[in-house]
């Protein structure tokens, strides 16, 4: 417990403290935008890890992500609504629209419901592209920076728009997210719901022999999911203050499945590792110019070769578990 | 007789052109241990799939306390009390002995899965009830050695004690086991007996299984259904099973001729 409190104290003090600090006496001001990519990605990645941890290959969080994003956008340009609302309204949205779609699909498995998954982005992309509301390939453009949001008159968040380092308060901002999703995802691992997920992981038959609604189940986990796909969408979207069809597409699925992948799919801090990993490394493989792919690929692929159960499984001690 | 606790209706079931049961009748007390015998191929594990809910019957039904249960998910049978184990070692792999146990307390919880993310009073309780319950669970069936041994780890006699330890954690009134004694040895298969009368004696189960080992069926049982080529062909006590003529031509011929054992 106590070593528990420590782990999560440095976390805390390493991500809100040291990187600013580390930030500022570097002056490597770009990498404020980098970070919050990764900590923005790494909550769609924690919703991807949880379909995988009820035994289903998700490759279409990219979907969500641009749903969640044009919930946000459309609700502050045509509604007015202020941004702090439309996020978790974002989450609520693709929430509601992962059960209509999980509740037939969930029934596939392995390959058949990854395949769909796969589908499920390019569908989106299409739709954004087709609708009148999401103003079709121009997207939609010059979204306000989120403004204050205060509670009975206490300002908790300040206007983005009158900072002076918007770059710092989006990085804190999407530090947070990150933070408590991860929290949250800790929590239900966890608990009861967490327990049960892993039963459905391992044995459909018998978890629904020991009483277990399976259908139910697979389905407010991946809706669970997808609500984390949408309120990292809705906040890209607010920082990059723009949004088209191409905001999310098939890769960016793929990646956020990638990120659990290279994690670990057996642990709940995987994805952020795995996230920041990837997505920082690709980023930092850019001074090899024309061989950053090649470097990043055959990387990726010795990784899953030597750490088939990801990273974190470095750490295992032989034959325990926490 | 008491009042049946659970009771077959004219169980019939195709699959396309294949009749695996036709027609099926018969009602078990409760407390009673009946077997489900047959010839390979007799439609018994069909038969329990039915009552278990995991397939519907293409007529007939089942009763269980003169309410229908054919027809319910499976989920909805174990929660009124009718649960099987399977005849394939079926656990959860990645878990140890006891969080199998634990897990499978599902349909005891009384707080809300919201409940348990937030730590409720009643989902505290109810997880301390059910580790209470799980210890007593792996006492009764003699895991306690083993109650942190990884699932995947455990020899084939211990997967089956889990199996049926994951059952009874679900507390149910009727319990279905699936070839209980299938590839064990003698000994084994005493311990096993001696096994399943506890789950009637001590918790007062009622017991309905399917199986091929015709010793152990003949000593365990109150009755003895037997079914061939998905009808039933005799009903009755063991004594009464073994002079029937239909069964012992069902039997005859075939390599589980040795009825009489």
């Amino acid at each position: 417990m106590a070593l528990r409190l420590i782990g999560i104290g440095a976390f805390l003090l390493g991500v809100f403290v040291l990187v600013p600090v580390f930030i500022a006496v570097t002056g490597r001001w770009d990498f404020y935008y980098t970070l919050t990519s990764v900590a923005l990605l790494s909550v769609g990645a924690a919703g991807v890890w949880l379909t995988f941890y009820i035994g289903r290959i998700n490759i279409g969080q990219g979907a969500y992500a641009l749903v969640g994003g044009y919930v946000s956008a459309i609700l502050v340009m045509k509604a007015g609504f202020s941004f702090w609302v439309t996020l978790p309204l974002a989450g609520v949205a693709c929430a509601l629209i992962s059960v209509v779609i999980g509740l037939p699909i969930l029934r596939l498995r392995g390959v058949y419901f990854a395949m769909v998954t796969l589908v499920l982005t390019e569908v989106a992309r299409l739709t954004a592209l087709a609708l009148p509301v999401t103003n079709g390939a121009k997207g939609i453009t010059s979204i306000p920076l989120p403004g204050e949001l205060s509670i009975l008159g206490l300002t908790i968040i300040p206007d983005f728009a009158g900072l002076a380092n918007p770059k710092l308060a989006f990085y804190l901002m999407g530090a947070a997210l990150m933070a408590l999703t991860y929290l949250v995802l800790w929590r239900i691992v966890n608990s009861r719901l967490g327990h049960l997920c892993r039963s459905l992981q391992q044995n459909e038959e018998l978890a629904a022999s020991i009483g277990v609604n399976t259908a139910m189940l697979r389905v407010l986990a991946y809706s669970i999911s997808s609500f984390f796909g949408g309120i990292a969408g809705a906040m890209f979207v607010a920082i990059s203050q723009s949004i088209y069809p191409s905001s999310f597409v098939v890769t960016d699925s793929v990646n956020f499945m990638l990120y659990c992948f290279l994690g670990g799919l057996g642990y709940v801090f995987g994805p952020m590792l795995g996230t920041l990993l990837l997505y920082f490394g690709w980023d930092l493989l850019s001074v090899a110019k024309q061989y950053q792919l090649l470097i990043y690929s055959g990387s990726m692929i010795a990784l899953m070769l030597v750490l088939p159960n990801g990273l974190l499984s470095l750490f295992d001690k032989k034959e325990s578990r926490q | 007789m008491t009042a049946p606790i659970l009771q077959i209706k004219g169980v019939t079931k195709r699959f396309g052109g294949l009749t695996a049961n036709s027609e099926i009748s018969f009602d078990v007390a409760p407390r009673e241990i009946l077997s489900v015998i047959g010839p390979n191929g007799a439609g018994k594990s069909t038969l329990f799939k039915q009552i278990a809910g995991f397939i519907n019957p293409t007529s007939g039904e089942v009763l269980f306390k003169g309410s229908r249960i054919s027809g319910l998910p499976p989920h909805k049978v174990a929660r009124l009390g009718v649960v099987r184990t399977f005849q394939e070692t079926t656990i959860f792999r990645s878990m140890t002995v006891r969080e199998n146990v634990v897990v499978a307390h599902h349909l005891r919880s009384k707080a809300s899965l919201l409940g348990f993310f937030f730590g409720s009073g009643q989902a505290r309780t109810d997880e301390a009830e059910f580790a209470r319950s799980a210890d007593d669970i792996i006492d009764f069936l003699g895991l306690q050695s083993i109650r942190n041994e990884m699932a995947s780890n455990l020899p084939q006699g211990h997967l089956r004690a889990l199996g049926m330890a994951i059952g009874l954690a679900t507390h149910p009134e009727v319990i279905l086991l699936d070839e209980p004694f299938a590839g064990m040895n003698h000994d084994e298969t005493m311990r096993m007996v001696a096994l399943v009368r506890r789950l009637r004696d001590e918790r007062g189960l009622t017991v309905l299984l399917v199986e091929h080992d015709m010793p152990a069926v003949m000593k365990i049982s109150d009755r003895i259904v037997c079914i061939n080529f998905g009808e039933k062909i005799a009903e009755g006590t063991p004594s009464e099973i073994q002079a029937n003529p239909r069964v012992i031509e069902a039997y005859l011929g075939s390599e589980d001729a040795a009825i009489g054992m």
